[in-house]
């Protein structure tokens, strides 16, 4: 299992460059959709962009495409590991009131 | 008798000397030592914090200390307890120690990150020590807001900051751990020829790495509540302390399987040699450590139950938590039949063990009355609780430490310590502890809740039996503190493998060359394949 | 268990320390290092989130008008900075690679005064907060909401998110410096560059905590205004 990027592989200026100019695009995108109303899907277009860019720069900048089965498995975690966060808190925080006991 | 072999091999002990080959050494089996010294002292600072509480609590009126001190008191308990002794523990002394040893390594990945998080466990401790001497603090190891962030008049900031510090000690220490574990091991050592102590520690590892950093944000944010006032927990502002609750637990509830899981490892070692068995069903044991790491991330919400949590999360955590025992039955079913059996000796460790598997397990099931939400409302914050942690937390995890301490001694020394004194304190410890807490279930039930000095009369017999008990576990503690000391002069020389263990740190020399290992290991065996070992079993009394 | 005839203990280099048995595994490892310690880092920001996340489940419409109330020019070239230091950055570790020392040099300094002008940018943006009154604290008040504890909520979590962020940036800017430093001495080649990638990875990872900070914090219904 190896890694040897400067032995293997050099990704190519055109690559980076587009990917970075694909970025400036999503970020003016994500900047004008703000100012239109979509209501609920307001925050999920917003996510959305930024889950996007988040992709480019990891899967680009930081050469995940070529890291290890590993090195991916550990940024999974990660990101599952804040979802359960995210998630399991929000267990709590959306179903109050259901009961509709007071302070239940 | 002492021979002058040992002092004339060169070893890690002496291969160099000075304070300075020991303050910015990049050796892990000098920085385990360095550890080990540090905790100790941390042990018995809240050994005197846990005194000073008993003998209050020897008379239901109180009256040694203020219901304000009395605060201070478990609190700082709490603290030095957990931040600053269990959660180190066995992964800083026995992990940092043994690890790279186990899997045939010169090192850990990074050594002198592993030296930074000693100096970050001392700074943190300092910290939390000025807080103490500077008039203490009085939140409670768990700061709840917005007593903390608001209106308590006590050293949350400096506490508060030295647990941040002390915690990035911890996620250096699973960082260096787990990039050893995937990239370090010896040719042949692969995952499941690993000894079950490194699945402990990796678990352990992960765990440390994924839940400590939520802590830090967390103590973050108390320290801005209450330095610049940009507070998010004030109820006053809208905010919700229950978030607060929620991301203190997040950590510390995976935070007792920081301290417990490493122990169950020492536990698989200790069971093994002194059956003379392999451990019953590795992959088990080896996955249930795992498992116990993830599924241990989704219950913290059961320290939630009476807050003002929703009932439908109470019943999500509460599910949760009863499947999390189950990995952990999974470990006692596997070390019984290890048992079964097998070649059995009573030496110290195993007697540690023993007392082990008893104390955990009815810790372990006193932790599924809690997990429980009616029995929970009736039982959360009082003294049941505090026997359900405590029987893992002393008589689980530092009761394993302290197996692990007395296996792994000769090994790390050179030195045996003396058997008969070894035992009687096991025994001592045994008693006391049981006479300290089993009394503390009683009253729990019977309604005394915990973080109180002053209770009705009728609780007052079971008070003293309790703290008759931290009498006779005080004593139990100190014993091995001498013994340990005196055996590192006129202890007997240990050989490589006193115990006719399997393992790569028992290929070497005790104590052990700086580079571990005079050729790096080529790992053919099983673990625990005691046929590689026939004719260097020692008796042992 | 066999003990191998393999010499074991080696002289130290840079590229191969002594607990390493080759210069590859040594760059695994610090790779991987690298990586478990950025998932600790979306831990850390991850409590900030979801607090975040909370109060804005709590109070959407103060959360609203306040997000409104940010200056969206400041905080959208903010973000192309970061972008456009990402780019110089992974070009900077593409000339390490190449063993290309000058390029180097040139594309941290680029990335330097990037991150300098973010840094430069936020302060800027902080000292307009502090006189619009929109700082936490006894003198904080916000047009056009009534509940001023959740909005001053709002303003604690950009303050905390921001600077938590800014903070790293900070660190990331003493990265920077020390490795062009070292580049300068001429520490890197082409077989030993690991420093220069894995800093890489820390500032990538910063810019994308910024990429979710932005919308989050900038650009709430910015369409109600």
């Amino acid at each position: 299992m190896t890694m040897s990027q400067q032995v293997e592989h050099v990704d190519s200026v055109t690559t980076y460059a587009v990917v970075w100019i694909v970025l400036l695009i999503l970020t003016a995108a994500t900047t004008a959709v703000a100012y239109v109303d979509l209501g609920a899907f307001s925050v999920v277009a917003a996510l959305t962009i930024a889950v996007i860019k988040m992709l480019l720069v990891a899967l680009f900048f930081m050469h995940l495409r070529r890291s290890t089965h590993l090195t991916r498995l550990v940024v999974l975690g990660g990101l599952v590991w804040l979802m359960i966060l995210l998630m399991l808190s929000f267990a709590d925080f959306m179903t109050r009131g259901w009961t509709g006991v007071p302070g239940r | 008798m002492i021979t002058t072999a040992v002092a004339e091999r060169e070893h890690y002990l002496n291969a160099s000397y000075g304070i300075k080959s020991w303050l910015l050494t990049k050796d892990h089996k000098r920085i385990a030592l360095l550890y080990l010294a540090t905790i100790t002292l941390f042990f018995f600072l809240g050994g005197a914090f846990a005194t000073l509480i008993r003998i209050e609590l020897l008379t239901p009126q109180g009256g040694l200390v203020s219901s304000e001190t009395y605060n201070k008191l478990f609190t700082m308990h709490g603290v030095t307890m957990i931040f600053f002794f269990l959660i180190p523990s066995i992964p800083a002394t026995l992990g940092n120690f043994f690890l790279p040893m186990m899997i045939g390594a010169r090192d850990l990945a990074f050594p002198r990150i592993n030296l930074l998080s000693w100096y970050l466990l001392v700074v943190g401790g300092l910290l939390a020590l000025f807080a103490m001497l500077a008039g203490g603090v009085d939140t409670g190891w768990t700061f709840y807001t917005p007593y903390s962030t608001t209106y308590s008049n006590s050293w949350v900031i400096a506490t508060a900051l030295g647990i941040f510090v002390a915690g990035f000690s911890s996620i250096l220490t699973g960082l260096n751990f787990i990039v050893t574990v995937h990239r370090m091991r010896a040719p042949g050592m692969t995952w499941f020829r690993m000894p079950l102590f490194i699945w402990s520690m990796y678990a352990t590892s992960l765990i440390q790495v994924l839940g400590t950093p939520v802590l830090a944000v967390t103590l973050v944010l108390v320290f801005c509540e209450r330095v610049f006032h940009i507070g998010i927990f004030d109820p006053a502002l809208g905010g919700d302390p229950v978030l607060f609750q929620h991301l203190f637990w997040f950590y510390s509830h995976p935070a007792v399987y920081i301290m417990i899981l490493p122990a169950m490892g020492v536990i698989s070692e200790i069971i093994s040699v002194f059956s003379r068995k392999p451990v019953f069903g590795y992959a088990f044991v080896a996955f249930s450590s795992v498992a116990i790491a993830v599924v241990g991330f989704l219950v913290w919400g059961h320290h939630l139950f009476v807050s003002t949590q929703s009932v439908y999360a109470g019943m999500v955590f509460s599910f949760l938590s009863y499947f999390v025992a189950i990995p952990s039955a999974i470990k006692v079913f596997n070390w019984t039949a290890t048992l079964y059996k097998g070649s059995i000796s009573y030496a110290t460790p195993m007697l540690y063990a023993f007392g082990f598997i008893g104390l955990f397990t009815i810790g372990g099931l006193t932790g599924l009355f809690v997990a429980s939400l009616g029995i929970d409302v009736h039982v959360t914050d009082t003294y049941f609780v505090i026997a359900h942690f405590h029987y893992i937390m002393v008589g689980g995890a530092i009761m394993a430490y302290m197996g692990g301490l007395h296996y792994w001694w000769p090994k790390m020394t050179g030195r045996m310590y003396p058997e008969g004194w070894a035992r009687l304190s096991a025994l001592v410890i045994f008693l006391g502890f049981n006479l300290t807490f089993f009394p503390q279930f009683i009253l729990g039930y019977l309604g005394m809740p915990r973080r109180y000095h002053v209770y009705p009369d009728e609780f007052q017999v079971l008070h003293v039996l309790s703290t008759a008990g931290a009498s006779v576990l005080a004593v139990g503690y100190l014993m091995p503190m001498i013994y340990f000391i005196w055996s590192l002069r006129y202890g007997a020389v240990a050989p490589a493998n006193p115990w006719g263990a399997t393992g790569l740190e028992w290929k070497t020399a005790s104590p052990p060359p700086v580079e571990n290992f005079e050729e790096t290991p080529v790992v053919t065996h099983e673990a625990y394949d005691y046929s590689t070992v026939m004719g260097e079993v020692i008796e042992v009394g | 268990m066999k003990l191998a005839s393999q010499a074991h203990v080696h002289a130290e280099t840079l590229a191969r320390r002594e607990q390493f048995d080759t210069a590859e595994q040594q760059r695994d490892a610090s790779t991987l290092g690298m990586w478990v310690f950025l998932i600790t880092e979306i831990m850390f920001f991850g409590g900030m989130f979801l607090a975040y996340s909370v109060y804005r489940t709590f109070y959407p419409q103060v959360f609203a008008v306040a997000s409104s109330s940010m200056n969206a020019v400041i905080g959208a070239t903010n973000t192309g900075v970061l972008l456009c230091s990402s780019f110089t950055m992974v070009m900077a570790v593409r000339a390490a690679q190449l063993g290309q020392r000058k390029a180097i040099i040139t594309f941290l300094i680029l990335t330097l005064l990037l991150g300098l002008a973010f840094l430069g940018l936020k302060g800027y943006e902080w000292t307009l907060k502090f006189e619009e009154h929109h700082v936490p604290g006894p003198s904080f008040h916000l047009d056009g909401v009534d509940m001023q504890g959740p909005a001053q909520i709002f303003f604690s979590l950009y303050f905390a998110m921001t600077g938590l962020h800014a903070l790293h940036m900070v660190v990331g800017v003493g990265i920077l410096t020390w490795l062009l430093i070292a580049t300068y001495k001429g520490k890197f080649t082409a077989e030993y560059m690991t420093p220069v990638d894995i800093a890489g990875l820390y500032w990538h990872f910063v810019d994308i905590i910024w990429i979710f900070l932005f919308p989050l914090l900038y650009l709430i219904d910015r369409h109600l205004k």
